[in-house]
């Protein structure tokens, strides 16, 4: 499966597209296969994201986990500072990132 | 210190105005990214792998203790409480939102500060000694010529363009504590035999993709001469720098090609023509800035003895405290490396307390080392032990200095995107290992430094161990080279072989230095070692 992804052009944070809008939650992305580069000319000419790009994903435990680290350490943040991760009290979330 | 003019401050000013509008209009839709990603990058602003990130330029890494205070308040209001101390002597916020950059960079200006030169095809912050008007060893304080410098390439309209980023540092002592040599430019102020202070210029530096080591172009230039050389460098470069290839478009590779001293004959042509062009400034400008760097008022007759009855604290005088110009008196380290910890951050309140000591304790001044750590430079001996206490208590205490726990660790792939692999977990480890294992003491000096990608912020190159972060069909791998070194002996580290995983270079760390321990002789160290007896019996423990 394929992510939408970006910054939001205010605040900087990693955004995902969820079929509808931009979440912050990578959980919550939605499959764009074929779609990517009309949602991301559309929604980038709104404002409503920054500099998007479509990357390689699959389900793992019925949510959408991007297949590079890269894209994993965005969509989580840090692995070295887990209080500032969008999962701050899951001890075990750093599995999901390695 | 330096203390800005009306020019300086109205020049500052300017550009948080401009930049103020800049940002509002790619808020309101008017910019497009591509319009306004190179705006933001002249002041020092990347969009990277969590959100914006800020680069703030802290000249040739001198504050003082009212701008470390503007630091900790802007990591508080607008980022999430702390900042990045970088390898070029600046600091990074990670978590800047777009919309409230500009009032940063007003409150930057409001302390003589900004992000100006931080990124993009200019000449950067100009780096220098963190020692520098303590060390015992120089032949001037290098500060003034780096201002100079610094005065000269901001906003040089020639330079804004370049083919590729542009590095210098100044150094003023035989001792290299910048990494002078592996710089675009650089420069060490000399003393000739007549007691005359000249520059001389190592031109074509640097590490990255391809590293080298710059070569000497000419070993003394007069002071009244220094910015139109420097110029005459620059000019050679802008002309014939290769803009078609952005791999081999820094200078290093230009010297390369057309060899050190066919670009020395250009540059030595291009300087006789600029001689008569008025491009120095008048020495009186020299002197006007030497005036805000003379020496503060070192108390004479302050005790020489320091109390060692606490061996905690004899440790880490001992290892974090080095000589002065200055009888009664040390720079004194303040490690940014704790076991375990993230090498170079620091929390908005260690930032405070940093200032505080250095109000109390060091003339109001602090540097920041390219090793990710902070300088008190003017220390009395006797004020080192309530120093250390106050240091110990907020976790800043760590007696490391120049060890294998004292590691520099670029942001890799935790917060940089262009990174390959993460730098700091390895350095996390690494020192969690070597705290537990105790073999910290027994090693001594051994200099270890890590980058997340080919990029080598982490001076990878230049570590007598150093660490490459690859990216192995999407799995982290880590190279390992032996042999480098920033300092006056440099050199270039060698990988030894194939690469290892996240487990596996820490053990293979592990294993280099049981090498050095089995082979070491009196008073060598890490590096000393490895020069004697190559490469072979490394690879053989490592290899099999
Ligand atoms: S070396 Fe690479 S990973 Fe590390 S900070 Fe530089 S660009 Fe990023």
């Amino acid at each position: 499966m394929r992510l939408l992804t970006g910054n939001d052009l205010k605040t900087g944070a990693v955004t995902w597209w969820t079929g509808s809008d931009w979440s912050i939650h990578v959980e919550d992305a939605a499959d764009v296969t074929g779609g990517e580069d009309e949602i991301a000319r559309r929604e980038e000419a709104a404002r409503r994201v920054n500099s998007p790009y479509a990357v390689d994903a699959e389900m793992h435990e019925g949510s959408p986990r991007p297949s590079h680290i890269k894209e994993r350490v965005r969509a989580l943040g840090p692995t070295v500072r887990p209080d500032l991760t969008l999962k701050p009290a899951d001890p075990d979330i750093g599995n999901w990132v390695i | 210190m330096y203390k800005y003019d009306s020019y300086d401050q109205a020049m500052v000013d300017a550009r948080v105005e401009e930049f103020r509008d800049q940002a509002r209009r790619r808020l309101e839709g008017k910019l497009t990214e591509d319009q306004f990603k190179p705006l933001r990058l002249m002041n020092g602003l990347y969009l990277q792998l969590h959100a914006y990130m800020l680069r703030v330029a802290i000249p040739y890494g001198t504050l003082d203790s009212r701008q470390m205070h503007a630091l900790a308040d802007i990591a508080e209001k607008y980022d999430r409480g702390y900042g990045h101390f970088t390898t070029r002597q600046n600091i990074q916020y990670n978590w800047i939102r777009l919309e409230e950059a500009a009032d940063i960079l007003a409150d930057l200006a409001k302390v003589e500060m900004h992000a100006i030169q931080t990124s993009g095809n200019c000449i950067r912050n100009i780096s220098s000694d963190h020692f520098a008007g303590a060390a015992a060893d120089e032949v001037a304080d290098p500060r003034p010529y780096a201002e100079l410098l610094r005065q000269w390439s901001s906003f040089h309209p020639e330079f804004s363009y370049l083919p590729r980023k542009f590095k210098i540092a100044v150094i003023a002592s035989d001792t290299d504590r910048a990494a002078m040599r592996l710089h675009d430019i650089g420069i060490q102020i000399v003393q000739n035999e007549a007691g005359e202070l000249g520059a001389a210029f190592y031109v074509g530096g640097g590490m990255g993709r391809t590293p080298m080591i710059a070569p000497c172009i000419n070993s003394f230039v007069p002071l009244d001469q220094l910015v139109t050389y420097s110029e005459a460098c620059l000019r050679v470069y802008n002309r014939y720098g290769r803009r078609d290839n952005k791999y081999k478009a820094r200078i290093k590779i230009l010297v390369h090609e057309l060899g050190a001293e066919e670009y020395t004959r250009q540059v030595e042509e291009e300087f006789a023509h600029l001689l008569d062009q008025g491009v120095e400034p008048p020495l009186a400008e020299l002197e006007r800035i030497k005036a805000y760097f003379e020496d503060p008022l070192f108390e004479a007759g302050t005790p020489e003895t320091i109390d060692r009855s606490d061996p905690d604290f004899a440790l880490w005088v001992d290892r974090n405290t080095v000589p002065h110009k200055e009888a009664g008196y040390v720079a004194a380290v303040i490690s940014l490396k704790p076991v375990g910890g993230i090498p170079g951050d620091a929390t908005a309140e260690q930032m405070r307390l940093m200032a505080d000591l250095a109000k109390d304790y060091s003339f109001d001044e602090l540097r920041v080392m390219h090793t990710q750590n902070v300088v008190l430079p003017h220390v009395r001996k006797a004020d080192l032990h309530a120093l250390w206490t106050a240091l110990d208590e907020a976790g800043l205490g760590s007696p490391n200095l120049d060890t294998i726990e004292d590691i520099i660790a670029c942001p890799g792939l935790d917060y940089c995107s262009l990174a390959n692999a993460r730098s700091i977990p390895i350095a996390q480890k690494i020192s969690e290992r070597f705290a537990e294992t105790g073999k910290t003491a027994t090693l001594g000096q051994l200099k270890l430094k890590i980058s997340g990608c080919i990029n080598a912020c982490g001076h990878h190159h230049a570590g007598h161990i150093g660490i490459l972060g690859v990216d192995r069909k999407g799995v982290e791998n880590y190279q390992l080279l032996l042999g480098g070194s920033e300092a006056e002996d440099v050199s270039l580290a060698k990988i030894t072989g194939p690469g290892f995983d996240e487990n596996g270079i820490v053990d293979a760390v592990e294993t280099v230095t049981s090498v050095y321990e089995r082979e070491r002789q009196d008073g060598e160290r890490f590096l000393d070692t490895y020069r004697r007896i190559g490469m072979n019996p490394f690879k053989e423990a490592l290899y099999g």
